[in-house]
């Protein structure tokens, strides 16, 4: 079969990028196995606990990029204990005993002490990437160690992460050689930063194309910043406060102007609305905007704003735009994909929120959108059945009502009709979360029409065992399934046990499976950790097998139990 | 730009009729019995019939905490129905790190608050005086607090508020802002109908001295000062917390008080 020397082959392999197509090539012959084994450079680890590191390297000894991913889902919403799990360490000291050369480190979910980004810095010498989003566990000693240490290093990004701001000069510890970078992205810092040691590294960084400050860097600065890297095409604002008035607020025009590359802007972190109009010369190129985290810019400003941004992709916005908000959106910006719609005042009674109708104006005016978050007070079927006959992309698809159990709100009825309409009409979809009054109804029409969904997330839904069964047998590609506060037992988890071995990982919390049954499908599935978290004390005492389970989270593994777990988390 | 606020209303309505338990979801400051923000998790079973354990609305960080035993409300098993939105632990689900920056996020300032380029030149001098010099990190790295949420104590009430100063950009949003949370929820503190009446007419201008209430700050040193003297940036440096003070206990500032008051009064506003 092979007429080719194994490099010609390994050659071809390189135009093969996707790690599936990658995994099917493997299976061919074991000369092509062997190839691409030894070629195959990017990993993707969607559950750190379902391999380990020493079977990776094993594996593909030559991997130099590595994505991780720890804690499940529900961690965001401090559901999971948080001494739960997902430590890197091991991951990084089993990558460094065996030299491989790692060049790019992307987790999600983890927990990353200094100690893991400290020998991240010493053990790979040609490290360039670090992404964290949603990680915990390091402080700015950690940075500090990376930024002195990654000689080479392209991208430090943060995302979202709770870092300890020890008040050090980690940005002085980029040495004065050090003018690789591309990317920088601290926000989620708290503390100060040296504004000096901030400017000194932009203004060395010819490369750099996206920055992205935390609130402790003030306008003048960025003002400063600008007139530095005009060429940035992605800027995370953080604090932009000052007297319109001022010599340092039209030197930020003008620096502004000069930004002909800026694409994508996020952040203002801190915004006092009158500075806006600063902004107001790139807002025709913008192709991304993120004003999620920005505090107290009333619906008018905010309109004004994105009538400008008519080439807009991406938009993340707080639900302060209001239903008339998003009629602009949709009135300007045709080229919209991805919307998300965060609430400002998730338990207020909704003062400046938005309904159904904001989104129906959406779906009209946006025909590309297919990503959706929508935090919203209320919604109806008939606001369904519209959006799903205007928007049939919908890839993703993320409803959430407030009120969690609340029914269509124009005709009290249970919103199953309006969610099988969009599982009907958006063949493509892959991720889909529901809310609001719905029985098991909805999950028939998932089960039926919902060919292409990976991922559910389902909370106070449902009337029986028949709900979650509709989905495990009619969803052929699901991959993670979490599921809270649902009417679903034994039965549902039990009837089909072999499906588990098929998905990721399954979340079940304050539902009705018993540990009994729990422990019936880990004797079952070897091949599966079935996870049972306990919190309350007093479960230890009564270890009854009729007894519910407060939260149970099973994956697939070929690693078999973990050893890392704390106390109240059992693996049966 | 507003959704009419009768929805609001609507929705309140609903969210207690489908709680299925009697939720006192009131959404306002009162005397609260357990006294303190993070009292909001317990609120469903400990209501008074006024309807007083209230959550003050800046402190949604309740949510973070892990259920305790007296949070049992929801968590029974499968299927039942949480009372309230609040109430329920990781609901709505928006990540911890986003809740945790609610608490900085401000209420867009009511009635659209454009700063008129009067205001902005009024405080021309005090945002210069923003500019961080003071405000944030120097290079030798001087501890420099953000100006966040500052304690507001008003005479006559126990339980204070605290109000986010970055919310502001001027005296006035700052003054309606509070006139909000004390003089609109002092209504329900009183019993009778003729109490509240008298409570309403109290609710005027803090700042141009019609009313029987003053603003007043406790600045760095110590000192005791009238709101609205200094440009507001200059203000933001020096303030440590505020209290409404009875107009009658001004005594020593009162000459300059009074004349202030005048030339307030005659300012458009």
């Amino acid at each position: 079969m092979n007429y080719f020397p194994d490099e010609v082959i390994e050659h071809v392999f390189d135009f093969v990028t996707s790690n599936k197509d990658r995994n099917t090539i493997s299976l061919v012959c074991k000369s092509w196995y062997r190839i691409e084994k030894f070629s195959r450079q990017r990993v993707f680890i969607g559950n750190c606990y379902a391999i380990s590191p020493e079977r990776l390297i094993g594996r593909f000894p030559g991997v130099k990029s590595l994505t991780l991913k720890g804690k499940p889902h529900f961690a965001d919403f401090n559901l999971v204990p948080h001494d739960w799990g997902g430590f890197v360490y091991p991951w990084i000291e089993a990558l460094a005993r065996s030299r491989v050369n790692l060049e790019e480190l992307r987790m999600k979910r983890m927990v990353v002490t200094d100690d893991a980004l400290e020998l991240i810095s010493r053990a790979f010498v040609n490290f360039k990437t670090l992404v964290l989003v949603s990680c915990e566990g390091f402080t700015t000693d950690g940075l500090a160690a990376i930024a002195a240490n990654c000689r080479f290093l392209r991208e430090l990004d943060l995302q979202e992460n709770e870092v300890e701001d020890h008040r050090g000069q980690w940005l002085n510890c980029f040495p004065e050689s050090c003018t690789s970078l591309v990317s920088l992205n601290f926000a989620c810092l708290k503390g100060d930063i040296n504004l000096a040691a901030l400017e000194r590294l932009v203004a060395r960084s010819p490369n750099l194309k996206s920055l992205k400050l935390s609130r402790a860097v003030p306008l003048d600065t960025l003002q400063k910043i600008l007139v530095r890297a005009p060429q940035l095409v992605d800027l995370g604002v953080g604090s932009f406060v000052h007297d319109p008035e001022s010599e340092t607020y039209s030197k930020l025009l003008t620096a502004i102007e000069k930004c002909k590359s800026m694409r994508s802007l996020s952040g203002f972190l801190e915004v006092a609305a009158y500075c806006l109009p600063a902004i107001y010369p790139i807002c025709s190129s913008l192709t991304s905007l993120n004003l999620s985290y920005a505090p107290g810019i009333p619906g008018s400003e905010l309109t004004k704003l994105i009538r400008q941004c008519r080439k807009l992709q991406r938009l993340w916005i707080l639900d302060c735009i209001g239903d008339k908000g998003l009629g602009v959106v949709a009135s300007s910006c045709k080229d919209l994909q991805e919307l998300r719609v965060f609430p400002s005042d998730p338990y207020g009674v909704g003062n400046a929120a938005v309904t159904e109708e904001g989104l129906v104006a959406i779906s009209k005016g946006c025909p590309k959108l297919n990503s959706l978050l929508y935090f919203c007070q209320q919604m109806t079927n008939a606001a369904l059945q519209t959006v799903a006959q205007n928007c049939p992309n919908f890839i993703r698809f993320r409803l959430c009502i407030l009120d969690p159990t609340k029914p269509d709100s124009s005709t009290d009825q249970p919103l199953d009709e309006g969610f099988g309409a969009i599982v009907q009409s958006c063949k493509g979809l892959r991720r889909l979360s529901l809310s609001g009054l719905l029985t098991d109804q909805v999950f028939s029409f998932i089960g039926k029409f919902a060919e292409q969904l990976e991922m559910l997330s389902i909370a106070f839904a449902g009337n029986s065992d028949k709900g979650m069964l509709y989905v495990l047998t009619g969803c052929k590609k699901i991959r993670k399934l979490e599921i809270r506060d649902c009417p679903f037992g034994n039965i549902a988890l039990l009837t089909d046990v072999g499906k588990y071995e098929t998905m990721r990982s399954l979340w079940m919390s304050s539902c009705d499976v018993t540990l009994g049954g729990c422990k019936t499908l880990a004797k079952k599935m070897p091949r599966l950790n079935v996870e049972i978290i306990n919190e309350n004390e007093e479960m230890e005492e009564c270890i009854d097998d009729r007894q519910k389970v407060e939260k149970m989270y099973l994956y697939r593994t070929l690693v078999g139990p973990r050893k890392d777990a704390p106390e109240h988390v059992w693996t049966l | 730009m507003e959704p009419p606020p009768a929805r609001g209303r609507d929705v309140a309505a609903s969210k207690r009729e489908s709680a299925g338990e009697e939720a006192e979801l009131e959404l306002g400051l009162g005397l609260s019995v357990g006294g303190g923000e993070r009292t909001g998790a317990k609120r469903g079973a400990r209501a008074e019939p006024r309807g007083r354990i209230l959550t003050a609305r800046d402190f949604p960080s309740s949510v973070g905490t892990k259920r305790t035993a007296d949070e049992s409300v929801s968590q029974e098993g499968g299927g039942g129905s949480p009372t309230s939105g609040s109430q329920v632990v990781g609901w709505p689900p928006i990540r911890a790190y986003r809740m945790n920056s609610l608490v900085n996020l401000a209420k867009a300032p009511r009635a659209e608050d454009d700063l008129s380029p009067n205001e902005k030149g009024k405080s021309k001098d005090g945002l210069e005086d923003k500019t961080r010099a003071g405000g944030k990190a120097d290079v030798d790295g001087r501890e420099q607090k953000h100006i966040g949420f500052v304690k507001v104590n008003m005479d006559g009430i126990p339980i204070g508020r605290k109000v986010d100063l970055n919310a502001h950009a001027c005296y006035e949003t700052l003054a309606q802002a509070l006139e909000d949370m004390f003089f609109r929820q002092a209504k329900t503190i009183d019993l009778t109908g003729a109490e509240e009446n008298r409570q309403v007419k109290k609710s005027s201008k803090l700042l141009n001295g019609c009313s029987e209430f003053v603003l007043t700050y406790e600045d760095k040193e110590g000192d005791w000062m009238l709101i609205g003297d200094v440009p507001w940036g200059m203000f933001l440096t020096a303030v440590k917390r505020l209290r409404i003070m009875r107009t009658s206990e001004v005594n020593g500032i009162a000459p300059r008080f009074q004349q202030r008051s005048e030339r307030q009064m005659r300012k458009p506003i």
